[in-house]
């Protein structure tokens, strides 16, 4: 069987600048994938190039056994692939309820969206059960919390049920609370589908993940378990150094 | 507010949603001042000013529906409006001319009947143009420029240069349009003389109740999945394409509906008021609807019917008394709502509890 992503030879670059340097990224059916490398690693450009926010400038990204360069943002979410954003972005002037609708209704015919919803759809209900969003059910997305935010984001892409999911940093600026919260959310939708999660937390990378990736300066430097990474001299020179970096330039400033 | 106070017991009933009936209630007193009050206490020339101003509020409602609903700023209404407006006066000008040509095209000294008008005897294609053609053009547009993500800005602008170029267009083709005249004098409306007092109640009585059901129309797109994604792609444009859907479908469509609104008040426009002419569909009054939308209130469809309503009525009564004093007054009104009351002025009105 096919690995159900498979990025091959994957090149960026951005006005010169080479985000990503033919990067060779599989994810199997069913995997928790964390990817995690320091700022300017090219992770999110990684996430944004399968889900076609970005165009590679060399190489392929193949989902389910064929090639989907040439598709478009909304085309890639139909063939199965959801994302969330670093900064979460929901629609404040709908409700939660309506925000998860939304996202749950993009395969229904374009007529039938004339109709007004009734009621709450099972997808809708398993959503809002997940992420334990109920009671704010009828308000609207603008007053939520950032961690609410986030939750309702990952609610959203569990509602369009797809078959990968991204999650581009869901703790970041969560408080201790959320960050638990969050972290069985991620094992919970874990279960049933196939995630990759960009993550700096080390703390949360150590509690929940079970394969991880490691991107520096566009390339790939490791894949393996935890605890493999966490011991490999590499990846410890490439936060230890840029530990030794940040810790200079506080005494700088 | 009551309603929405207390929390509905979580594990029962999460996602109760209360019935709102004070919309209806508030459509239905609007629609018996409409139909019965009005046409009681107006004389026949302030029953026709009105009339003239629903056919108004029905291009500010596609409006409301493409800017305040949709966030497309269109700036070239006028533009459809014109379609519909010249399709109809089409009709009537052949309709009145019998077997020879309109007016206007013998002292244009046009010999022969050109090609584009002689379909238009046909009341019945001439009123499926009122629809199409708008429908058409907008559809094209919206094909040929949202996909290639063009917006804001820049949409507004195309619109505003889409009117403009609309009006050279009449302007240039005397014996075809009118020219600067446009189409005017006519004297038959489908077998009745146009200017009888009896007709034109007859006429405000068909724009109000096609504005009623356009407003019913587009409350029930609003209410519809179809409107919160139409909301979304407002807001987050982006973002919607990462729920699966194609925002320049959302867009086109929502902009074809407004263009056949805008189209179909062009057409009753015609018999109301007697003319079309370019003066009346160019930059500057599609700038004024929205205007008037802003005015009024852009994220409730009722603030753009009430917006144009109401600076129709201003329009006239300072055109009035202070002949001098309504441009700048209409300007100044602008700014005012822009900056301090960006909803308008039903936005007073509008309880914060319920979605845009």
């Amino acid at each position: 069987m096919t690995a159900l992503l498979e990025v091959r030879d994957v090149s960026v670059v951005f006005d010169g600048f080479r985000a990503l340097d033919g990067v060779n990224f599989t994810v199997d059916h069913g995997e928790l994938r964390f990817l995690i490398g320091p700022n300017g690693a090219g992770k999110t450009t990684l996430i944004d190039i399968i889900t076609g926010l970005t165009k590679p400038t060399t190489g392929t990204v193949g989902f389910d056994g064929s090639v989907i360069n040439g598709k478009r943002e909304h085309q890639r979410v139909r063939l199965g692939i959801g994302r969330t954003f670093q900064t979460s972005v929901v629609f404040e002037e709908l409700t939660v309820l309506e925000n998860l609708d939304l996202a749950a209704s993009f395969r229904r015919p374009l007529v039938s969206l004339l109709a007004r919803r009734k009621g709450v759809t099972e997808k809708v209900a398993e959503a809002l059960e997940t992420t334990g969003l109920g009671e704010l059910a009828q308000k609207k997305a603008g007053v939520l919390s950032h961690g609410q935010r986030q939750w309702l984001e990952i609610g959203m892409l569990i509602a369009q049920g797809p078959r990968l999911l991204l999650l581009d940093e869901p703790v970041a600026g969560m408080s201790a609370d959320e960050r638990a919260r969050t972290g069985e959310l991620l094992t919970e939708i874990a279960k049933d589908h196939t995630v990759i999660v960009i993550e700096h937390d080390m703390d949360f990378l150590r509690r929940y993940a079970s394969t991880v990736t490691v991107l520096h300066e566009g390339k790939l430097l490791i894949e393996g378990s935890v605890d493999e990474v966490r011991a490999d001299p590499r990846v410890q020179e490439v936060y230890l150094g840029r530990a030794r970096e940040e810790a200079a330039h506080d005494v700088v400033s | 507010m009551t309603a929405t106070l207390e929390k509905p017991p979580v594990a029962e009933a999460p996602v109760k949603e209360p019935r709102d009936w004070r919309g209806p209630a508030l459509f239905a007193l609007v629609a018996v001042i409409g139909l019965v009050v009005m046409p009681l206490v107006l004389e026949p020339f302030r029953l026709g000013l009105l009339a003239k101003y629903l056919t108004y509020a029905i291009v500010a409602l596609g409006i409301g529906l493409a800017w305040g609903q949709g966030g497309m700023l269109t700036l070239g209404q006028g533009v459809f409006f014109g379609l519909g407006g010249y399709a109809m006066g089409m009709h009537l000008k052949l309709n009145d001319a019998g077997d020879g040509l309109p007016d206007f095209m013998v002292w244009s000294g046009v010999e022969t009947l050109p090609a584009l008008w002689e379909p238009f005897r046909n009341p019945v294609f001439a009123i499926a143009m009122v629809v199409v053609v708008p429908g058409a053009v907008a559809w094209l547009l919206g094909t040929l420029v949202f996909r290639q993500r063009v917006r804001g800005a820049y949409f507004a602008i195309l619109t505003q240069a889409l009117a403009a170029a609309m009006v050279i267009l009449l302007v240039g083709q005397q014996g075809l349009t009118g020219g600067t005249n446009g189409l005017t004098n006519f004297f038959e409306f489908f077998g009745r003389d146009v200017a009888a007092d009896s007709t034109q109640r007859g006429l405000y009585f068909t724009v109000a109740i096609v504005l009623g059901v356009l407003f019913v129309g587009a409350w029930q797109l609003q209410r519809s999945r179809f409107g919160r994604l139409l909301l979304a792609v407002r807001d987050g444009e982006d973002r919607v394409r990462f729920l699966g859907y194609n925002p320049a479908t959302v867009k086109t469509i929502t902009f074809t509906i407004s263009a056949v609104m805008a189209g179909i008040a062009g057409a009753l426009f015609v018999p109301v008021v007697g003319i079309i002419s370019p003066a009346l569909l160019g930059v500057v009054p599609s700038l004024e609807l929205v205007v008037a939308v802003a005015v009024g209130g852009r994220f409730a469809l009722a603030g753009a019917v009430l917006g144009a309503v109401l600076m129709g009525y201003a329009k006239t009564y300072f055109s009035e008394e202070l002949p001098d004093a309504w441009l700048y007054l209409q300007g100044a009104l602008f700014i005012l709502v822009i900056g301090l009351a960006p909803k308008g002025i039903i936005g007073f009105f509008r309880r914060k509890d319920v979605a845009a």
